[in-house]
């Protein structure tokens, strides 16, 4: 059996595991869509981990990771590892537990429900509706595109015949368009069958599964490099600029001396150097915003949610920093070490390589054994699902709670009739996003998870005025919305709709112009208009809950 | 004490600009981690053990916590807003 066809046996069986453990957590459920959509808010700590870490950590945090180290060098870990370590807690802890609250108290699902009372407008529910629809999208397209390029890196040779390829290293491959077609199905199937309780087991078990497999395998293909401490000396031969994240005019001497020198004699240079790519000190410190995204995903808002107490939180808050660390630093070693890596006097990575989505398994397929390149296949087909799911999910769960089940009228509605309109749409978005994710799919994971994210981080004032300031209205709600919706599209369109990838506003990244713009609308607007009615109040800012953390006003 | 643990967590965020550690790709750090991303493991470290001192220290009064409570149900409480 040749190493394609040993991935695609790996991959299959794992999907089929998959879809059984799907199956069988559909038989814990109650059958009614409040088990559907929030796992009747039983999921204790352990679990609660997972599914959070799990859902925020996708294809971006292991393809999207190595491909931007290969690119940018070690400053990618600073940019959204240690940062998404300080803000992601805060918002599980400042954010998520007081909504947890809420949706404890008043019954709610979707964040549309709670901003809708929380801000005394129906309207406002049709405003966010597409806004937040619209960027899922985006963030589904990273794992759909992710899962399609790796299957099709991984499973090269395995059927020549079938699937005859121009270009080597993808002859014999499972077809992209394939390979995405099938992680969509996978995932719809035990979405459809297990509703939140299911992701939540299948983000645990692939959880555990892509964090094991990333560690063996960062050890494999440093054994191969000779060790850790010789991978990276190889870096600080050829491309020294990669363990740094500043780059200075001798760094690019350094880097126009190699190439020169690898040009006139490609053969005996081996590697040909990358060339430097370093950050500004405003944008590095403007990357904060973007983890700020966590507090408005509508993916996490429902898991938040299922929580069987605020206590479920505890654990996530503090041992999420060090689940980042441990998936994450391996990623950026490895798309480091790939800028340099040689294995029998030949460069692993091509020389002319312009999708650096592909840095993690053409290094996985070239320096492991078959069987743990299959394996890692399923590892990080494991972290893409794992997130796809929770989107899924939301997705179903948005259009049924707070569109059909909303204007239909709730009563009306039987819970199978929610269940079928839920996955109906769910269906209808797939087949959107598949259909996207085949025309773009040599589009940079890491760009689209950038613009995505900061669209999310831009409504963050939003979430955050709505649980903390009384002053926070209606009308400030709206302005902030759609402040928020005007500023990306303007700063999107700006960037030459993210063609342009060292894009900077002010020499800041456009996420902390969007978020400066958002809250000054809210806050501004707000002042402006009448405060919401002292019924809200009272229902929103009780007495135990001003003694928390944070005061109310 | 809650003023100590979130002040903390604020210094946190201005050292994780580390511009002293921008420039070296020299020193390695266990032979093999450049000094750069080692800082930034060691802020991973750093912001657990704050969030874990947040969570001992800083826990909010939740009015309704929900331990040993009856779970509510799913969309039975949304009034729907006004507009």
């Amino acid at each position: 059996m040749n190493a394609g066809m040993t991935s695609v046996v790996i991959i299959v069986c794992y999907l089929g595991l998959l879809l059984t453990l799907g199956l069988l957590s559909s038989r814990s459920s109650r059958g009614t869509s409040a088990d559907y959509f929030l796992a009747s808010r039983g999921i204790g700590p352990f679990l609660l981990l997972m599914s959070l870490f799990g859902t925020t950590m996708t294809a971006f945090a292991l393809v999207g990771s190595s491909g931007e180290a290969f690119k940018s060098g070690i400053g990618v870990y600073g940019k959204m590892a240690s940062s998404s370590g300080i803000i992601h807690s805060a918002c599980f802890f400042l954010v998520g537990i007081k909504l947890w609250s809420f949706g404890k108290r008043h019954g709610y699902v979707t964040q549309i429900q709670f901003f809708r009372d929380r801000f005394e407008s129906d309207k406002i529910g049709l405003v966010l509706f597409p806004v937040l629809v619209g960027l899922v999208i985006p963030y589904l397209l990273i794992g759909v595109i992710s899962s399609g390029s790796v299957i099709q890196g991984m499973t090269a040779g395995a059927f020549p015949e079938m699937f005859p390829n121009d270009i080597a290293r993808f002859n014999g491959s499972v077809p992209y368009w394939l390979g995405a077609a099938v992680i969509c199905l996978v995932v719809m199937i035990y979405v459809f069958f297990g509703g939140v309780r299911g992701t939540a087991w299948a983000n645990a078990f692939q959880t555990i599964v892509f964090m094991i497999l990333g560690c063996v395998t960062f050890w494999v293909i440093a054994a191969e490099l000779g060790g850790p401490a010789a991978a990276t000396k190889l870096v600080q031969q050829h491309n020294p600029a990669k363990l740094k994240v500043v780059i200075t005019p001798q760094d690019m001497d350094h880097y126009e001396e190699k190439l020169a020198a690898y040009t006139a004699d490609p053969v005996a240079e081996v590697i040909k150097p990358r060339k430097p790519h370093g950050i500004g000190q405003l944008a590095f410190l403007t990357y904060l915003f973007i983890p700020l995204s966590v507090g408005m995903f509508p993916h996490l808002f429902q898991h938040w949610l299922t929580a069987r107490s605020a206590k479920s939180f505890r654990l996530s808050v503090i041992a999420h920093p060090l689940m980042i660390m441990i998936v994450w630093v391996p990623c950026v070693l490895i798309g480091v070490w790939a800028t340099s890596a040689v294995v029998h006097g030949k460069p692993v990575i091509p020389p002319n390589l312009a999708n650096s989505n592909l840095v993690l398994t053409i290094m996985v397929k070239k320096m492991t054994s078959p069987v743990l390149g299959g394996f890692l296949t399923a590892g990080i087909l494991a972290a893409i699902m794992s997130s796809l799911d929770s989107q899924f999910l939301c997705v179903g769960s948005i259009f049924t709670n707070d569109i059909a089940a909303h204007y239909v009228g709730r009563d009306k509605l039987t819970d199978k009739q929610k269940l079928f309109i839920g996955r109906g749409f769910v269906i209808f978005v797939v087949a959107v996003t598949y259909f996207i994710a085949v025309q773009w799919k040599s589009k940079s994971v890491f760009q689209m998870a950038i613009w995505c994210f900061s669209g999310f981080a831009s409504l963050f004032p939003l979430v955050f005025a709505s649980v903390y300031w009384r002053r926070a209205s209606k009308a400030g709600a709206y302005a902030c919305v759609l402040t928020a919706a005007a500023s990306w599209i303007y700063l999107f369109r700006d960037s030459g709709y993210g063609a342009n990838r060292e894009y900077l506003f002010l020499d800041m990244m456009p996420v902390a112009t969007m978020v400066i713009w958002s809250s000054w609308a809210m806050i501004v607007v707000s002042l402006m208009s009448p405060p919401p009615s002292r019924e809200t109040l009272d229902k929103f800012f009780t007495p135990a809950d001003s003694a928390g953390a944070s005061p109310n006003a | 004490m809650k003023i100590v643990v979130f002040g903390l967590i604020v210094l946190l965020a201005v050292a994780h600009q580390s511009y002293w550690w921008w420039d070296g790709s020299d020193f390695l750090v266990l032979g093999f981690v450049p000094v750069g991303l080692a800082y930034h493991a060691g802020v991973s470290i750093t912001a657990a053990t704050l969030w874990a001192m947040a969570v001992k220290f800083c826990w909010p009064t939740i009015a309704h916590d929900g331990e040993g409570a009856e779970a509510v149900g799913a969309g039975d409480g949304n009034t729907g807003g006004r507009s």
